[in-house]
């Protein structure tokens, strides 16, 4: 380790956008320093609340019985669904389906729609950069029908090669599925241009993986020129268990039910049935209403701070950490710049394994994720099984960015002690 | 000492740079494969057996510092015993690691070298990454094509 630096850096001095006292967990917590919110984010008190309320004044269940009460349980879930619909730029509010998170969405676009448009020889385009989530359904199913996987390739800054992208769509490309932001390395997908691209080059349908794209970027789904959009809801301060995809109005029409039920029916016969009309026939069974009235008050909290403000402060959060973890020995970032990059910073140090930094870190309160963080196949491309990932969202502030480059520190320290 | 110092003492950092019994093993009489799905962690044990004896061990692979500790310390503390003893060792530092030691009467000496990852009960999450070795040399003592079948008793 070197010896000649004794200057102790400058704190970073940047204010949370949204304050910690909003945020039960972290105000219990004071000295705790949450950077793993691309896994899961903190929830808000007025989350909480809208879901306490839910049960508390509203509980039956949605659009069943004749009565005040489930009128206005269904009343609280539709309204829900207008709020996030129209945050995420759908002016056709019906076209969201309301599913557990982007994995369960990424499932249900490739049964409903894949599965009937798919045929044996096409080909479905993905790129190295998915997660697993849209990845694996898409996978199996080529497999299942015998389709061709092609995979985009990255740049040397695991941006998305559009040059490679552009050179594998064709007339048999039937599904493009692409992540509008990574959330292991956090490179943001240009997604005009992408969309651009397929435009011209093949009768693909473009399914955009939102999971970590819209907690962090303002989204306008109608300008986006794509046929669905998925996305969680526990990724942008709603709870666990809900999120959505949503799809054009079209493409919808082509899809075939992919989950039996109740609710999801028009009329059942003894030997075959009829479907309800969008979204019902995409939601099989009781659905999650109180959390999509949390997910409604999550929105309209992050309305309340916009998104624009959200992204400006992930990029001043990114460019202090930035400067600051460069300048550790050893220490090396993967990702592209700021300027195309998300709140997530993925790295790794030399001679100290991702793991042994994530315990070491916890003991200084600073929680970081460690691992192929759900894309094994970008690991394998960067040469590696694991890196250490910490990632910023409205809460983070400069004080989590100092306590990160101070118990990194201590890891070198730790590590470089030498045995006797 | 603190918890952290505890877990990551010089022993294991030793280990950890210049791990003792890596690479391949010519004349392997069985080899396993392990991994950690939940973090990506791989390890590859070969083991080669003089009867029912133990007489070389070798790995392989990627993985924390803890686990790769775990794996160099355990080729050395496996060498020339039974596979019982083995399959014995195996489960006093299991009780080890997961803090039942005490309950479980196994003194400091019957681990030897191994004791310290006493430490590892204290954090739960690190257990997965001190056993996979422990695990993958069982697997490649099942699939020793000379030996008998080990017994799941």
């Amino acid at each position: 380790m070197s010896t000649t630096t004794t200057l102790a850096p400058q704190p970073v001095s940047l204010a949370p956008l949204a304050p910690r006292a909003d945020f039960p967990l972290l105000a219990a917590q004071p000295s705790l320093h949450y950077l793993d919110s691309a896994a899961t984010s903190q929830k808000p008190q007025a989350v909480l609340d809208a879901i306490t309320g839910f049960y508390s004044t509203a509980n039956a269940n949605p659009h069943r019985g004749a009565y005040e009460l489930s009128a206005k349980a269904t009343d609280a879930y539709h309204d829900s669904r207008i709020t996030i619909a129209r945050f995420l730029g759908a002016a056709d509010t019906d076209t969201l389906v309301f599913t557990r998170g982007t994995t369960e969405s990424m499932n249900l676009v490739a049964n409903a729609w894949g599965r009937t448009h798919v045929q044996e020889g096409d080909e479905i385009v993905i790129t190295a950069l998915e997660h697993h989530a849209n990845f694996v359904p898409w996978q199996q199913l080529a497999l299942a029908k015998g389709a061709h996987l092609r995979i985009a390739e990255l740049t040397s800054d695991q941006r998305i090669d559009l040059d490679h992208l552009e050179s594998l769509l064709t007339s048999r490309t039937r599904i493009v599925a692409i992540t509008q932001v990574s959330n292991a390395v956090g490179s943001i997908t240009p997604v005009a241009e992408v969309v651009r691209m397929v435009r011209a080059k093949s009768p693909a349908i473009i399914v955009l993986d939102g999971a970590q794209g819209a907690p962090h970027l303002p989204v306008e789904f109608d300008a986006l020129g794509i046929d669905f959009y998925a996305f969680s809801g526990h990724k942008l301060l709603g709870p666990m268990g809900i999120g959505g995809v949503i799809g054009t109005r079209a493409r919808w029409l082509e899809c075939e039910p992919w989950q039996f039920g109740g609710d999801m029916i028009e009329w059942v016969n003894d030997h075959d049935s009829t479907w309800n009309t969008l979204p019902h026939k995409f939601e099989a069974g009781t659905p999650n209403a109180a959390d999509a009235v949390g997910l409604a008050a999550a929105v309209r909290y992050l309305q309340q701070l916009d998104m624009t403000a959200v992204r400006e402060h992930e990029v001043a959060l990114l460019e202090a950490a930035h400067a600051r973890l460069s300048a550790l020995e050893g220490l090396h970032m993967y990702g592209p710049p700021a300027s195309q990059r998300s709140g997530v910073i993925s790295f790794s140090l030399a001679d100290v394994h991702p793991h042994d930094l994530a315990t070491i870190l916890d003991q200084h309160g600073v929680c970081i994720r460690a691992g192929h963080h759900c894309a094994q196949p970008l690991m394998r491309r960067l040469g590696t099984n694991s890196t250490a990932r910490a990632s910023f969202y409205v809460y983070s502030d400069g004080s989590d960015v100092d306590a990160l480059v101070h118990a990194l520190t201590e890891a070198q320290r730790m590590f470089a002690h030498t045995p006797a | 000492m603190s918890d952290l110092q505890e877990l990551y003492q010089s022993v294991i950092l030793d280990h950890n740079r210049k791990p003792r019994n890596f690479g391949t093993l010519d004349g392997a009489t069985g080899t396993a494969e392990g991994k950690n799905p939940l973090c990506g962690d791989q390890v590859e044990i070969a083991v080669q057996l003089d009867g029912d004896t133990v007489s070389r061990v070798m790995f392989t692979g990627h993985g924390c510092a803890i686990s790769k500790a775990s794996a160099s310390l355990m080729t050395a503390a496996v060498q020339g015993k039974t596979r019982a003893e083995v399959d014995a060792l195996f489960d006093k530092f299991h009780a080890l690691v997961t803090g039942r030691a005490d309950e479980a009467d196994i003194t400091r000496e019957a681990l030897g070298q191994l004791v310290v990852f006493s430490s590892v009960s204290r954090f739960p999450i690190r257990v997965k990454c001190a056993s996979l070795a422990w695990h993958t040399l069982r697997a490649a003592l099942e699939n020793d094509a000379a030996g008998v079948p080990v017994s799941t008793e």
